[in-house]
């Protein structure tokens, strides 16, 4: 198999989760955020569908000692809790619940050509190279590559 | 059925679990969505095939599913286009600060026990309710 094959099917599948569960629905996803009114508790069962299955795959593996097609698992191994972590999450939060649409689901509805998931997914493309330059201006020597 | 679906609300999440694991097995990489876009878009990323590849999974079957059952995704949406923008953009940038949304802290770190993903999954759980309760129950607009 190759990489490319592999990275293609592991999107796809997640791609058909998050249809099948109903992730891509807007109102579905309100519904959720919803505590307060008619609240619909389904999502809930797609966040532990999956760490149900992940958390006991990710563990067989790491047996391995490497994956497939790279030397090393990149596993992130930060543990500081910081304002930038909480901060970001936060306004991550506030989009979420405006849109009721999260990075995965709006790439998904981009295929149904409907302007308002092009729109979401600018904007979204926007608002993280935005995050990145200002984080470069402010420290202009620090390298801004991705962890993972 | 409402029993149904919660069925497929935690089939869909086990496909979710079941991409996530293949992608750690196949490279090494957490499959984190916002990162994958967020690298993509930086010049200096360096490892771009698997992000590409991944993404256009995710798009792909956006496109066989709006062929088959096109209801399962959305083709309109209620919310006014501006709000879409603040929304887009709230996203983009909190998810590059917080290096994660709910595919990379939700999943992928809560799976693996990280403190840091329980702590921003938690952080965006309550603004997203917060946003929802303002929306939906003080201004009496939106969706």
């Amino acid at each position: 198999m190759k990489p490319a094959v592999a990275a293609l099917a592991a999107g796809s599948l997640f791609g058909v989760g998050l249809a099948v569960s109903g992730m891509t629905l807007p109102a579905k996803v309100v519904g959720f955020l919803d505590v307060t009114g008619h609240w619909d508790p389904t999502l809930a069962f797609v966040m532990a569908g999956a760490i149900a299955v992940h958390f006991v795959l990710f563990r067989l593996v790491l047996r391995r000692r490497a994956p497939i097609f790279d030397s090393h698992f990149h596993v992130p191994t930060r543990r500081d809790i910081d304002l930038r972590l909480v901060g970001g999450a936060a306004l991550f939060g506030i989009g979420w619940g405006l849109a009721g649409q999260c990075p995965g689901p709006a790439l998904t509805n981009l295929a149904t050509g409907a302007p308002s998931a092009f729109l979401f997914v600018a904007t979204m493309a926007a608002g993280m190279v935005i995050q990145r330059e200002l984080d470069r201006v402010r420290a202009p020597r620090r390298d801004t590559a991705p962890a993972s | 059925m409402m029993t149904s679906m919660f069925v497929w609300a935690a089939v869909g999440g086990a496909f979710i679990g079941l991409s996530a694991s293949l992608l750690m097995l196949s490279h090494g990489k957490v499959a984190g969505i916002s990162g994958m876009i967020g690298g993509l878009l930086n010049p200096k990323t360096t490892d771009r095939s698997y992000r590409a590849w991944f993404l256009a999974g995710l798009v792909l079957v956006g496109l066989g599913f709006s062929l088959v059952r096109p209801q399962m995704l959305a083709s309109t949406s209620s919310t006014p286009l501006g709000l879409i923008a603040a929304a887009g953009l709230l996203v983009g940038f909190g998810t590059s600060l917080g290096n994660g949304c709910t595919s990379g802290h939700g999943v992928c770190g809560i799976s693996r026990l990280s403190t840091r993903s329980l702590i921003a999954t938690s952080a965006f759980l309550v603004t997203g309710a917060l946003t929802v309760f303002v929306a939906r129950h003080l201004t009496g607009g939106g969706q």
